[in-house]
């Protein structure tokens, strides 16, 4: 077989309009379709949500755009570069730039909470001096609100701190690109509404373009732009809170009520 | 058409294959995670000296209690060190510590791994510029590879001073005397063989621990099994590699 080397790089473009755009994706797993001809775009500077039922594949979407799990077709161009088919260095420069809030917040658990800052600052091979580094772990922990919580375990925080805390770690690359796995799941509402609104900061502070992912509407209401409604595996809708709100489709309406 | 659970069967001996493959491409490939490498040395080598220890200790204090009344049956009580010491030696230290190491390094790997895997840990890794497979798997192979044949030789010396203080229960025998019966006995076709096929039994274990978390499904639920399938397999593996290595020293003449 005669298999294709790619010498794609990724070069962002600094002017890019749009900070997402995929077209056509197809993921299955087997006989699973989970993705089809999923399409759509997230101008630079938005906040999107991508609202959809339990199982129907928002964390597939995510992860792909990440590059965690390969399509089957279709493309993904994050600031016009296609990620599809970069090779492992050019997929670790778009990850410095992209972060990616886990849905179980992913801490290391046999790490301090400044070990777990520290670690993508450094298996980046990104050269900062021990003060800089200090810095930057000190910003992100105010940033979310826990300063000085650097000599905790994981196993010591809440839940809600656990989420600002790895919040806090994918900051610290100050990336470009914000995508959140369902960041208000397993906390109760207040702290939903709290986190919620730490995202709006974090957009205003860091200039970032955010994806969420999440059944929370409040959360959505709170932090997206706009609406994006996976249904079947396809983009069905898009619009704002209120517009999918008065919406009269059945299979829209069912999320709003 | 095949039976359901020998296509099961064979798709997992597949993926274990896959797995073991990936091992030996990946730790050629540059950036070997040294200090990650050594951290596991420390948990892998210490944390489980003791419980080698203890256990290799009353090994040979128990063979060689057992072994006396049969020699005395036939006069040869002045054989008891030669006999014991080859047996400790050859066979129950070794399997003893890779038995010692599959339960407690093996089911700790399956479940660290495992529910690393489940909360996303892996996956948070490898957007954070690093290969998991690297940073996870190959130091933990790597460590059990060295530190297990390491274990081993401390259970033989363990062991062989049980034997020692198990000789002296009913009989007297002198620590140096002893001594010069152990090491007069032993050979290097005794010694050998039996280091060799620990550093099997290590890549056993680690890669067999590391499979099964790597593997795990979601939930607690799956991390248990995970931890638990690491344990039945890789001591079902040391038996059966210690049966091969039995087969080929018999073969190469070194018995
Ligand atoms: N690595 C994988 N291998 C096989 N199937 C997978 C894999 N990842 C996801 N799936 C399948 O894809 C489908 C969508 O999963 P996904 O995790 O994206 O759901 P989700 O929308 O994020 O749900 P939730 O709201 O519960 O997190 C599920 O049917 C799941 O079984
Ligand atoms: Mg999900």
């Amino acid at each position: 077989m005669n298999r294709k080397k790619n010498h794609t790089t990724y070069a962002p473009a600094a002017d890019a309009e749009i900070a997402i755009q995929i077209s056509n994706l197809d993921v299955s797993f087997g006989d699973n379709h989970v993705l089809r001809h999923f399409s759509f775009e997230l101008p630079a500077g938005k906040s999107y949500a991508v609202l959809g039922k339990s199982g129907s594949g928002k964390s597939v979407l995510i992860k792909c755009i990440i590059g965690l799990i390969k399509p089957n077709a279709g493309t993904i161009q994050i600031f016009g570069t296609n990620i599809t088919d970069l090779n492992s260095v050019e997929l670790d420069k778009m990850r410095m730039e992209t972060g990616f809030l886990f849905q179980s917040n992913a801490l290391y658990d046999s790490m301090t909470v400044r070990e777990n800052l520290e670690f993508p600052l450094r298996r980046h091979g990104i050269q900062k001096t021990a003060a800089e580094v200090d810095e930057l772990v000190r910003e992100a922990l105010v940033n979310v609100g826990l300063p000085g919580t650097d000599n905790m375990m994981p196993a010591e925080l809440s839940g809600g701190m656990k989420k600002r805390i790895a919040l806090a770690r994918t900051l610290i690359l100050k990336p470009k690109i914000i995508l959140y796995d369902e960041p208000t799941t397993g906390l109760d509402p207040i702290t939903g509404r709290e986190i919620g609104h730490l995202m709006v900061d974090i957009q205003k502070k860091y200039h970032t373009s955010s994806l969420v992912i999440s059944h929370d509407l409040n959360c959505i209401h709170i932090a997206a732009d706009r609406i994006v409604m996976l249904i079947d595996g396809t983009c069905y809708a898009i619009g704002t809170y209120d517009e999918l709100k008065k919406s009269t489709d059945l299979k829209i309406k069912s999320f709003f009520d | 058409m095949l039976p359901a659970g020998l296509v099961r069967f064979l798709t997992e001996i597949a993926e274990v294959t896959r797995f073991t493959t990936k091992f030996f491409r990946e730790i050629l490939r540059p950036r070997f995670e040294f200090a990650e490498f050594l951290r596991q040395c420390f948990f892998i080598g210490y944390k489980s000296l003791g419980l080698v220890a203890i256990t290799a200790f009353i090994m040979g204090l128990v063979i060689t209690i057992q072994s006396r009344p049969t020699l005395v049956e036939f006069g040869a009580e002045a054989w008891l060190p030669k006999m014991v010491s080859v047996s400790l030696v050859r066979e129950i230290a070794p399997v003893i510590t890779a038995l010692i190491c599959a339960g407690k390094i093996g089911s700790g790997i399956g479940a660290e791994l495992g529910s690393m895997k489940v909360t996303e840990q892996i996956d948070a890794m490898e957007v954070s510029g690093t290969n998991p497979y690297k940073y996870l798997v190959v130091t933990r192979v790597m460590a059990t590879i060295l530190m297990i044949p390491i274990l081993a030789v401390l259970a033989d010396a363990v062991s062989l001073y049980g034997a020692y203080l198990g000789s002296n229960i009913r009989g007297v025998v002198s620590w140096d005397l002893y001594w010069n019966q152990v090491f007069a006995t032993l050979t290097y076709s005794d010694i050998m063989p039996s280091i060799l096929k620990t550093f099997f039994f290590g890549f056993a274990i680690g890669i067999i621990g590391c499979y099964q978390g790597f593997n795990s499904k979601k939930g607690t639920e799956g991390v248990g099994r995970s931890a638990n399938a690491a344990v039945v397999i890789s001591s079902l593996l040391v038996f059966i590699i210690d049966l091969i290595a039995v087969q080929i020293t018999d073969l190469a003449g070194l018995t």
